[in-house]
């Protein structure tokens, strides 16, 4: 029975030690070498760095996520013109079309589109992100003011 | 754990559990239906869409939970061969299966009214239907492998290796930009949901679990009975053998 028990102690040692090892190497490679590639979206802050380096040109399809800045929404027929503000940096946005009912002041947007010269930006398509609190009507602000918003305190 | 390994026992445990879970289930789904859905608040942004939360959420936590219970008797599979171990994996895989696929509908059905779109290619859902396509797989493997032994030992292997999918579910939100939200439940500075909401939600989640431990249960005595079955026929066929010489 000794060798039996000395087997099942083996066993436990070599299965808790690859498990380990797997997981461990799996989850460096993903955030090491995957990092920003797994994201779905650009923040202004990201759309200057890139611009800076050169890698963002005119013609660039990219998605650009953020909160709309308070204030920054202005309509003209069809086209509404916003702000993306990351609270370090902002893109001024212009989108022709129907937005979703939660996109709102002071709440989070993903929006895909063409980066042109100069700095502007065509949406097509533009998604309400919301946040993690759930509330019932009146206990939190409706429209928290911008940069406030745990998400958005980026380094 | 090694005193319940025996067949015999877990059967009388899992009857003396039974009526308990199934109260336990009945009760929390009362109160969760009620307080969330009927007489709960209205989310200040979402409005009434808000509601699909208390089948969503519990849906997303069962469909990790159940990995992992998946993962860890897996991992008692292998190390100390206990056969039960082996049977209450399989017994839950399709389980956790139909949960996922739950949550990935109910997310959709979700997403359309407050994001704008069905679907999207973020971290958070792409790693679900990962975990999907994981319980596909590993049920699969079951199938694929006609000695039970090496499909026991194959499927194990599987389930282990697929726990890594279960950190980057819960931390993509964290570690990427996502169209989904950051953790409203399970976050270190405590929940960022109303108690009015959190404690329907909480007992759906009670109520899903304990409809999780009734189903595997009913799921683990069919395998079992499916295995006593296949000895006496094993058996038979030898005594007829032995009989015929």
């Amino acid at each position: 029975m000794a060798g039996l028990r000395a087997r099942k102690r083996q066993r436990l040692l070599v299965v808790s030690v690859s498990l380990a090892a797997f997981i461990l190497a799996v989850l460096t490679a993903l955030l090491a070498l995957g990092g920003d590639s797994l994201s779905l979206f650009l923040q202004p802050s990201d759309v200057s760095a890139r611009v800076a380096a050169g890698d963002l040109k005119a013609g660039d399809r990219i998605r650009l996520g953020g909160l709309v800045a308070p204030g920054s929404v202005t309509r003209e027929d069809v086209v509404t013109q916003f702000v993306i503000t990351d609270c370090a940096a902002t893109v001024t946005v212009r989108y022709a079309g129907l937005l979703p009912d939660l996109f709102k002041e002071g709440q989070g947007v993903v929006t895909e589109g063409i980066w042109q010269d100069g700095g502007a930006f065509t949406a097509s398509s533009v998604l309400a992100k919301h946040d993690e609190n759930y509330a019932p009507p009146g206990t939190l602000p409706d429209n928290p003011e911008a940069c406030t918003h745990p998400e958005s305190t980026y380094p | 754990m090694h005193y319940f390994a025996n067949p015999t026992r877990f059967q009388r445990l899992m009857d003396i559990l039974r009526p308990w879970v199934v109260g336990v289930m009945l009760a929390m789904l009362a109160y969760g239906l009620l307080a969330g859905t009927v007489f709960g608040p209205a989310d200040r942004l979402q409005g009434e869409s808000v509601r699909i939360l208390y089948i969503h959420v519990p849906s997303a936590w069962m469909a990790m939970f159940i990995y992992v219970a998946i993962a860890a008797a897996s991992f008692v599979a292998l190390v100390w061969r206990h056969p039960l171990a082996l049977i209450a994996a399989r017994a839950s895989a399709p389980i956790g299966a139909v949960f996922t696929l739950l949550a990935l509908i109910t997310g959709s059905l979700w997403g359309k009214p407050t994001w704008g779109t069905f679907w999207v290619w973020d971290g958070r859902l792409t790693s679900v239907l990962v975990l999907f396509f994981l319980y596909l797989g590993y049920m699969a493997l079951w199938q694929a492998l006609e000695d039970e032994e090496k499909a026991g030992r194959a499927t194990s292997i599987l389930a282990l290796v697929g726990t890594v999918n279960i950190p980057i579910i819960k931390f993509s939100v964290d570690w990427w930009n996502t169209l989904h939200q950051p953790a409203s439940v399970v976050r270190l500075d405590g929940p960022t949901i109303d108690p009015s909401m959190l404690w329907p939600l909480l007992a759906m989640g009670l109520a899903f679990k304990a409809y999780y431990v009734w189903v595997l249960f009913a799921r683990m005595e069919a395998l079992m009975d499916a295995r006593r079955v296949q000895a006496a026929q094993l058996r038979a066929a030898q005594h007829a053998a032995g009989g015929a010489l």
